[in-house]
Order: structure tokens, then sequence, then C-alpha cells
């Protein structure tokens, strides 16, 4: 892994962790949305905090399409889940909110499942064609 | 709503963005390493490349329809089980689907992590 793929994997973490509070701080400003009125909807975008929203949801798909070119799916999707773990400390120290023994234990299990997942390779190496010779011989084996 | 309803809606949502991420993940293997096919060929040849991937527009699609039925299940149940349970879920569904339909090689630390990570979501809504 070079630090060019650790920085697109931090940007998938940092972008949403981001991203999510800032469209739920905006929508909540914007009040309930019909959907009979799908305009409501598409004026919830002049709100400066779903703005800037979006602008970091596009910032996570970016990174997150960048990391499924060079990664495998069963890669990215365990290893980007530390976002849930900075969810938690950030609602912990910077909130003062408090959490439950039972998401402390949820942390502890998302860390270890990151630092399992990261141990490894990121993609899985391309099947190598059967030689004409291996098919042959593969067909006499009993 | 009935248990069964909401349930009935956290299966779709598992299901529909399980079907994204492994048609987003299809096109991107199709089309290379990003970052070096900008640093190769420029960013409008990425843009354009992904732009022209089926595989891509189906998948942002089918994301977008996972999105509407992340809201219409939030509608018919609560957010502190709906949230979790479909995250969790997704999880190990990915772990399986990519096995199968991507065939990329999930050994036991993938499903050692994937199951950990699906454990401790889980956990978040409490």
């Amino acid at each position: 892994m070079t630090v060019r793929k650790y920085l697109v994997l931090a940007g998938v973490v940092f972008s949403s962790s981001v991203g999510d509070p800032l469209l739920s701080y905006g929508m909540k400003q914007v009040g309930a949305v019909n959907l009979s009125h799908p305009l409501s909807l598409i004026l919830a975008v002049l709100n400066p905090w779903v703005a800037i929203g979006i602008v970091f949801l596009l910032a996570f798909m970016a990174c997150y399409l960048s990391a499924l070119s060079w990664a495998d799916l069963t890669y990215v999707l365990p290893a980007t889940s530390i976002g849930y773990v900075l969810m938690v400390l950030i609602a912990k120290f910077a909130l003062h909110e408090h959490v439950s023994l039972l998401r402390w234990l949820g942390v502890i299990l998302i860390s270890a499942g990151v630092g399992f997942v990261t141990q490894g390779p990121e993609l899985t190496p391309p099947r190598k064609p059967k030689t004409r010779a291996a098919t042959a011989s593969s067909a006499v084996e009993p | 709503m009935s248990k069964l309803q909401v349930w009935g809606a956290i299966v779709a949502i598992v299901i529909v963005s399980t079907t994204g991420d492994l048609l987003l993940s299809r096109a991107m293997k199709q089309i290379g390493d990003l970052g070096e096919l900008r640093h190769d060929r420029g960013l409008f040849t990425v843009v354009g490349r992904v732009l022209r991937s089926p595989s891509f527009l189906l998948g942002i699609f089918t994301m977008a329809l996972g999105f509407f039925s992340l809201l219409t299940g939030l509608s018919w149940g609560d957010l502190s089980l709906i949230g979790p349970a479909s995250a969790s879920l997704t999880f190990v569904a990915n772990a399986i689907a990519a096995k199968l339909l991507l065939h990329e090689h999930v050994d036991h630390r993938r499903w050692t992590a994937a199951l950990l990570v699906a454990g401790g979501v889980a956990l978040m809504a409490f």
C-alpha cells in the first residue's frame, strides 16, 4: 500500500464522517420534506449546510470510486468502517454525549475488524489463464 | 407497520445497497486504477471513462434506489433499528456477494473482519 492509497481511504472516512452530519444538520433547518412537492427537495440544496454536505458527498464518491479501482470491495468496506469509531469519539469528546458500554464494545469490534482486514492484501490477484498443457494434464488426471 | 414489513424493508435495503456496491466495484475494476489513469491520461479521460461505463451508471441508479428504499423504510420503522440492522447486514451480504459474483478472494481474515464490523455496527444502536 502506498501513501496515496492510504490517503484515498482516509478521504472516504473523512468525507463521509463530515458530510453526513452536515446534511443532517442542514435538513433539520430545512424542515420536513413533502414528497408530493419535489421542488421543496430541490430548494433544500440552497441551504448552505446542505450545499457543503453535498460537496463532501461528491468528495466521498470520488474517493470511494478511486479506492474500488485498486482494492477489493471486501477490503474497502471494512477498512473504511473506522468512520463509525470516529463518530463515537466525536460524540464523546467533542459533543460530550453519553456513550454506552455496548457502543464502546462496538468500537472495539469495528477497530479489530479494521485491524484484521488491513493486515492482508488489498486486491485479489488476477486468476492465471490455464495453459493448454495444464488443461491437458488436468484432463488426464483421474 | 408490522414487524414483517419493517424487516422486509431492511432486506430490500440490504439487497439494493449490495447490488449498487457490486456494480460500482465491477465498473472500477474494468476501468483500472483511477489514480494511474489520471496521471497518464488526465482528469477528463478518467471522468469520461467512468461516465461511459454501463456498470457505473447502473450502480449509481441502484444506489439512488437504495437511498429511497432507506427513506421508505424509515417512514415505516425506527431509525435505531433500520440504520444499524441494514448497515450491519450489508457488510455480510457484500462479503458473500463479492466472493460469489466478483470472485474476490475472501479468506478467513476478511470473513472475520466483515463479521466483526457487522457486529460492531449493530452494537452502535445501543
